[in-house]
């Protein structure tokens, strides 16, 4: 029997950068009171008109140049027409036949070292619903409308994805995208980055098949076990002679599958049209040069970079483009030192143990880019030792200062004098006669175990590679 | 295109208004006459005319990101039906899962 192939599609929300709605002069700063963030328009009052955000065109246009797209010149915005209590108005303001970034891009992917380039249809502008809040109140259902109005860029895929796998390298690939752009945060908690799948299976050679879509899953994880759940499920219905239904499905992830929504018929009519209150969006060419001469650097383009200039090898590049945050934060550390290896040994090594345990994101580490070149400094001047780096490093993590106020603070200076280190040289090996004569006899590893003895009598603070030189001067004149 | 009468109960029904059984009939005269109208329009020649998306021949004027407004939240509340913790009450929405 011929195998079923999968077909995926993803819609992707990214919320936008900005300080207000799209619509409306209201905050949309994270976590604040219930509706103390939503003024008149946001509520659906009548009588008010939507006046559009000036920040979210410049993010859009850079969105569509990075994905080689077309920009459209003339965008439309549509009111989608369908009733739920977090949306007031009645109707989502979107577009629809004319969005703000047409066809043409596209975002490549590379899965099981394989590329494959993925089809982006378009990319529009639109609001945010509210919440729902509908466990707390006996027969009612509370809403927050704070969230309404939150200016979303949701970001079309052609169905050109293949597995599981595929999926999520596109998401994840896109997450990474809109964060370089400094489009979106990416914060997947928060919902500032929300991924719905279309799923479907067919036997090649035939049309597609009916889809179900996926909606709001908030981890990478969770996609891909939510498409494979969803592609074993349509493949056992098929199989028994039965039909997918085209259907909004939500995942569990406690018992992994998929449930349907049960939506009510005809819930999908929407009715787009025209929006008269808000007249056409007109991008001059000027606004997409502007936007194509700031283009940041694109982690592939940093990848290449890393490697082919700094010595990295591809497995470091990508950890250090995990996010921009980390890129930022690993090339102003090397700006300050011109050390690229030794920031990156930091980078991967120390500061994400620190930041992994404490749960914390690059850049919220109390340690700055500053603060750690100012102690890679330290030990390249061979005031301190790569041991007391580290032991100066969770000082500085835990707020006690700058590296140079920790070392003084914890005398952590090493010592460097020619004199003091061959003084507890001499002792050491006047204390260990029969080590010396094993060492004279050939056997060069108790070097090793002088070593070890110095550092200890100088409590770790004598410099190692001079203890060395010291003893093995010492050990060839006794 | 004729709208029939079970066009009307679905055009209500997303809507939501609820038109009495007796008044779908009118209903759908009414909305036929509309369609009638346009009909008329379909038959002038619109080859080479560029769709127009307002009637107002302007382009959209912005506003720029900075926080304008502030909290009302106690004001907006006292004139709504129910308000508690904050929140808008309303009857309960079956959550569909």
């Amino acid at each position: 029997m011929q195998d079923w192939e999968v077909v995926i599609g993803l819609e992707i929300h990214a919320q936008l950068t900005t300080q207000t709605k799209i619509f409306s002069g209201s905050s949309i700063a994270y976590g604040a009171e219930p509706n103390t963030q939503a003024n008149l328009l946001d509520l659906g009052m009548p009588g008010q008109l939507p006046v559009l955000n000036k920040a979210v065109i410049p993010k859009a246009i850079r969105f569509g140049l990075a994905i080689g797209a077309n920009i459209g010149r003339r965008s439309v915005f549509d009111r989608k027409n369908y009733f739920y209590p977090d949306l007031p108005k009645g109707y989502q303001t979107s577009q629809f036949s004319y969005p703000i970034v047409e066809d043409g891009g596209s975002l490549e992917i590379e899965v099981e070292g394989e590329t494959r380039r993925i089809g982006i249809t378009r990319a529009h502008l639109e609001e945010d619903a509210g919440k729902s809040i509908h466990d707390a109140f006996p027969g009612m259902t509370g809403v927050d409308l704070n969230r309404a109005g939150t200016p979303l860029l949701e970001i079309v895929s052609e169905p050109d994805m293949r597995s599981a796998q595929e999926a999520v390298a596109y998401a994840r690939k896109m997450h990474e995208l809109v964060q370089f752009l400094d489009i979106c945060d990416g914060n997947m908690q928060e919902g500032s980055f929300r991924v719905d799948s279309n799923v479907s299976i067919h036997k090649p050679g035939t049309p597609f098949g009916t889809r179900a879509e996926l909606k709001n899953i908030n981890s990478f994880r969770f996609i891909e076990q939510a498409i494979e759940f969803e592609v074993a499920r349509q493949i056992e219905i098929l199989e028994s002679g039965g039909e997918v239904v085209q259907e909004t499905r939500l995942y569990d992830p406690e018992r992994n599958e998929t449930r349907s929504m049960r939506e009510k018929e005809e819930a999908n009519d929407y009715r787009y049209f025209p929006c008269p209150d808000l007249l056409p969006v007109v991008i001059e060419q000027a606004d997409i040069e502007r936007e194509a001469e700031a283009m940041p650097e694109l982690p592939d383009a940093k990848r290449a970079r890393y490697q082919q200039n700094w010595g990295l090898s591809e497995d470091d590049a990508q950890v250090l483009t995990a996010s921009r945050a980390m890129s930022d934060y690993f090339e102003t550390l090397v700006d300050l030192t011109g050390e690229a290896k030794k920031a990156a040994n930091w980078l991967m090594g120390d500061l994400s143990k620190a930041l992994n345990q404490a749960g914390l994101r690059i850049d919220q580490s109390p340690v700055t880019a500053k603060m750690l070149a100012g102690l890679m400094a330290r030990v390249d001047d061979g005031t301190i030792s790569g041991k007391m780096a580290k032991q100066v490093f969770s000082a500085m993590w835990d707020g006690e200062g700058h590296a140079d106020e920790v070392i003084e603070a914890k005398g952590l200076k090493q010592i460097t004098d020619e004199g003091a280190i061959t003084e507890m040289v001499d002792q050491v090996l006047a204390d260990h006669p029969d080590q010396v004569a094993a060492y004279q006899g050939g056997q060069e590893k108790m070097l090793g175990f002088f070593v070890g003895q110095v550092m200890k009598a100088s409590k770790g603070q004598a410099n190692p590679a001079q203890v060395n030189a010291v003893l093995k001067a010492r050990l060839a004149q006794s | 295109m004729a709208i029939e009468k079970k066009d009307v109960t679905a055009i209500a029904r997303l809507a939501a208004l609820s038109v009495e059984e007796e008044e779908i009939g009118q209903v759908a005269g009414k909305l036929n006459h509309i369609l009638d109208v346009l009909q008329t329009m379909q038959s002038v020649e619109t080859d080479g005319v560029e769709p127009m998306s307002h009637p107002l021949d302007q382009v959209q004027r912005l506003r720029e990101d900075t926080v304008t407004e502030t909290n009302q939240r106690d004001r907006y509340q006292r004139i709504a039906p129910a308000a508690e913790k904050g929140l808008y009450l309303v009857p309960q929405v079956i959550e569909q899962v």
